[in-house]
């Protein structure tokens, strides 16, 4: 966050082609199928035999596939892999707050336990 | 579209300085800042009305000036005002005017958002204070909580005033959030590093931050309120399985860090007049500026504490508890370094450094009476009293408004090139002082006696008589203090504007320009090589600087005033505005369509303007 | 103001004005904008899953349920079409792709990659609206109203949220294309279409965090 008035914007950073942007399109589309595929192999929709293999991991894969997704469009689409370190941290933050809100509220509500009222 | 800039051609280059119409299309920010100072000073003066008729209700048990429903409009609309339309932009008056200045800059990032959000802010406090003349004031507390709120107990329009208005002004706020965000952290002078900016601007930032963050969470809770009253949902109603806790809980994430936008600015501005008036650097400036961001962070983990009441079991209970307890330390920080910067220092008193000093002393009180409520079991009893009411009053009163009266005394004279007097300051001071004691000392007695809040009135034989009286007494001193205050600006505005750039000696940018300021505030740009850029100058030069003259201001390119920002700000109360008149008007969608035309026409038109 | 026009390729997000972080001021803004609305949708977020399986009366999201359709209470199934919202999520990610390679069009002066891609971008929003739409009044004639019950308000006001963003960004976006066409897009202006793409790419963001959440957690 120096003054460097400009002086560090001309060019300083690469770009991605259009073969990466493509790699990484296939790769969220992968991505998810593959969450798709879990969730219906979780509840049965792909036979019996695959539903106690994949229901207890549903939750898992969904959070850990759809960060990836995430992180993914943040850093390549979004550009900030290359630019500069302050918007990378003007995003970072409001995410911890907001993370640290739906955690709260979840707890607060007791989301994880059945049959207890409000 | 070139053809819609030709036909503004011939008046862009001449705007006009004078006159109505120049204030109506004004995008420079020492005239919003203006705007915003008299528009929110108005707004708190029919504040402080609406507790004086409170306060006169409560001098004598079971008095009946005003009825038990007006009483609740009045709580409701003095709440309401002295926050979003006090505190708050009185606050903005100052991000305005003196952001600019003070980092060397010529205007904010956006000037036509800037003037927008003004006028959002302008419409929005007339369309909830239109309530009245209806008899449709906002009359279920501040805070509006749900069940109260919803259809069944709230059935008339007061509600939808309240929660419609704030959802105007919470767009005023958010984008004046964004702009003084990107203005601090782009438009900084050569050399004024981040832990270079003044006080004022740091805590400026970590507010708009808070902002930003804060506001999307109350608008998401109003909306869920509006769409039970009218929608024919139940996200706060139990017949329909919803919970009315979740209001509390989405208010208060947003509610706490509210309570640090109204006081971070005035912490800035105590950080600014204490060096100046002690003639010594601030102590402890990364402390400060560190310990500011930590209650803005820590400020989101606290908000349960307003709900100790709730049922929340121990776990959370405990959590907020220690979370509050914590908070309380970097405000120690705070507390002890202006301390530091008072003790040892040429000590000029005049009314500024009273006032800073004032709200020094009066936060204190209210930050104990805080961490008194920090502790679950305590504020059980103290919940929902008196008690309570003298703590926010304290900090919110006592803290914040006497830092902006602070401020409002320390840069007058750069926003209008005359002194205010002395000893009517003075005079201001010490009857604002004494009523405001006055007043909220003794809420703490009749708070922990068992005095609640929000009644109307309260039987004789409770003891709750004497300091009642006394309070009222205080309030009308407290009151009395203002009309010395306007005495001190209407003689003072009518003297010629001929006060010295520099008055007070001051350390920041602002102090080495003409008062009041060209419209391009800076020829040429000082150099920046420390957070005190005018006592260096000063040092280097051994003595006090020349009175700077005003400069040319040839090639300097200003951004073109523009009528488009109060066309869009008109189209948002239309739109919003118009959800009012849902059930009470037929085919009013036929407004809420002409305000979406009128807001997409003007957002067009000003983003295919030319802003130069 | 452009001292930038005699240099042959002049570097695409240099901000006309020297900022103190060289970056241009509006795109720190739509960051901030973008943060902001973080914590919008999170209590959007929140207020769906605190009220997931709460609700007093159905139509539910997978499960079958006693609902009231036509003033009758009777049995109704789960209501997601996974197959429907899956294409559309897929169309929404591919969206982001083709916002991207607009944007290279963009800054390197390809006018016909830059029209294409972004004739797809707008082509794939109004896919995503077109599909939410059906869905909405698909729910609607299984008996969810929006009171209906928590998962129908909780459901419609989240994802509705999320389709007036994207309506929202399919307008930006497409009165972009009509400068583009018009030539008034050129690589000194990029800068316009990446303030676009980056609120298009929060919005396809947001879908990521709301697809999993709100369709495939049972």
């Amino acid at each position: 966050m120096d003054a460097t008035a400009g002086s560090h914007a001309r060019g300083g950073h690469s770009h991605p082609t259009p073969g990466i942007y493509f790699k990484v399109a296939i790769v969220l589309f992968l991505l998810t199928a593959f969450e798709v595929l879990t969730f219906e192999a979780g509840r049965g929709g792909l036979g019996p035999a695959l539903r106690p293999l994949f229901e207890p991991i549903v939750v898992l894969v969904l959070v850990v596939f759809s960060g990836a997704k995430f992180v993914l469009v943040a850093l390549f689409y979004m550009h900030l892999k290359d630019d500069s370190r302050l918007l990378a941290n003007l995003f970072a933050f409001p995410l911890v707050i907001a993370a640290v809100v739906i955690a709260a509220l979840l707890v607060l509500f007791r989301y994880w336990r059945e049959g207890v009222g409000p | 579209m070139a053809a819609s800039v030709l036909d503004h051609a011939p008046a862009a280059h001449a705007p006009a300085k004078t006159g109505v119409w120049s204030w109506i299309t004004t995008v420079d920010h020492k005239r919003i800042g203006i705007l915003y100072g008299a528009t929110a000073f108005v707004f708190f003066l029919l504040g402080g009305l609406e507790a004086l008729i409170m306060r006169v209700q409560l001098m004598k048990p079971d008095n009946t000036l005003v009825s038990a429903e007006t009483f609740n409009s009045l709580f409701t609309m003095h709440g309401t005002t002295m926050i979003f339309l006090g505190v708050m932009p009185l606050s903005a008056m100052f991000f305005n005017y003196f952001i600019p200045l003070q980092i060397g800059a010529r205007d904010v990032a956006f000037p036509r958002l800037n003037a927008f959000s003004y006028w959002v802010f302008l419409l929005g406090g007339l369309f909830i204070n239109a309530s009245f003349l209806i008899n449709a004031a906002p009359n279920a507390g501040w805070f509006g909580y749900a069940n109260l709120t919803e259809n069944t107990y709230s059935p008339g329009l007061n509600t939808d005033f309240w929660v419609l208005g704030l959802q105007i002004l919470g767009i005023a706020s958010m984008a004046a959030a964004i702009n003084f965000f990107v203005t601090i952290v782009n438009l900084r002078a050569p050399g004024m590093k981040m832990l270079r900016m003044p006080m004022f601007v740091w805590m400026s930032f970590i507010t708009q931050t808070l902002l930003l963050l804060a506001f999307p969470v109350i608008t998401v809770a109003l909306v869920f309120l509006m769409m039970d009253r009218h929608f024919g949902t139940h996200f706060f109603i139990p017949a329909g399985g919803g919970d009315p806790v979740l209001w509390q809980h989405l208010f208060w994430i947003f509610g706490h860090p509210e309570v640090y936008i109204l006081i971070l600015p005035s912490f800035g501005i105590v950080s600014e007049v204490l060096p100046v008036f002690s003639r010594k650097p601030l102590f402890g400036y990364t402390a400060m500026v560190f310990s500011g961001a930590f209650i803005a962070f820590l400020g989101f983990g606290v908000w349960s504490h307003h709900m100790f009441s709730t049922g929340m079991g121990p776990f959370a209970d405990s959590f907020f508890a220690l979370s509050t307890m914590l908070i309380a330390v970097p405000t120690g920080v705070k507390i002890f370094n202006w301390l530091g910067t008072l003790w040892g220092g040429s000590l000029q008193l005049r009314t500024p450094l009273y006032f800073a000093i004032g709200m020094v002393a009066q936060f204190i009180v209210g930050g104990l009476s805080g961490v008194m409520h920090a502790v679950p079991p305590a504020d059980l009893q103290q919940t929902d009293t008196y008690f309570v009411v003298a703590h926010f009053h304290y900090v919110l009163f006592g803290g914040a408004i006497f830092g902006l009266t602070a401020g409002a005394y320390y840069w007058f004279p750069k926003m209008s090139g005359r002194m205010l007097n002395e000893t009517l300051g003075k005079l201001h001071f010490w009857m604002m002082f004494l009523g405001f004691n006055i007043t909220f000392f003794p809420m703490h007695f009749l708070g922990l006696n068992g005095m609640p809040r929000r009644v109307y009135t309260y039987p004789a034989g409770l003891n709750s008589e004497f300091w009642n009286r006394v309070e009222t007494y205080g309030a009308l001193l407290l009151g009395a203090s203002f009309l010395v205050f306007l005495w001190n600006l209407w003689a003072t505005l009518r003297k010629p504007a001929n006060a010295p750039a520099d008055p007070w000696r001051g350390a920041t940018l602002e102090w080495l320009i003409p008062s009041p300021p060209q419209e391009f505030n800076f020829g040429e740009v000082p150099p920046v090589n420390s957070s005190t850029p005018a006592w260096d100058l000063r040092r280097a030069r051994g003595g006090p600087l020349p009175e700077p003259g005003h400069v040319s201001g040839a090639g300097i390119h200003l951004p073109r005033p523009s009528y488009w920002p109060a066309v869009t700000a008109i189209g948002v109360l239309g739109v919003i505005g118009s959800i009012l008149l849902t059930h009470a008007v037929p085919h009013s969608y036929a407004i809420t369509l002409t305000g979406t035309a009128i807001l997409f026409y003007g957002v067009y038109r000003w983003a295919f303007e030319p802003a130069f | 103001m452009s001292q930038a026009a005699a240099i042959a390729h002049p570097p695409h997000d240099v901000p006309e004005h020297p900022t103190a972080t060289g970056i241009d001021s509006r795109k720190v803004a739509i960051w901030a904008l973008i943060g902001s609305e973080c914590l919008f949708f999170a209590s959007l977020i929140s207020t769906y899953l605190v009220y997931k399986g709460k609700s007093l009366i159905g139509p539910l999201p997978h499960a079958e349920s006693q609902c009231v359709l036509h003033g009758k209470l009777q049995t109704c199934e789960g209501v997601f079409e996974i197959p429907l919202v899956t294409a559309g999520t897929a169309v929404l990610l591919f969206s982001s792709f083709f916002v991207v390679l607009a944007l290279y069009g963009a800054q390197k002066g390809n006018r016909k990659m830059l029209i294409g891609w972004l004739t797809g971008t707008v082509l794939s929003g109004m896919f995503f609206v077109g599909m939410q739409v059906y869905e909405f009044t698909h729910f609607y004639h299984k008996g969810m109203g929006y009171g209906t019950n928590l998962f129908s308000s909780t459901f419609f006001t989240l994802t509705g949220f999320h389709g007036s963003h994207v309506t929202v960004g399919v307008i930006w976006l497409a009165t972009l294309l009509v400068l583009a066409i018009r030539g008034k897009l050129p690589p000194g202006k990029s800068l316009n279409l990446e303030l676009a793409a980056l609120y298009w790419h929060f919005v396809d963001v947001v879908w990521i965090v709301i697809f999993p959440t709100v369709y495939l957690l049972r």
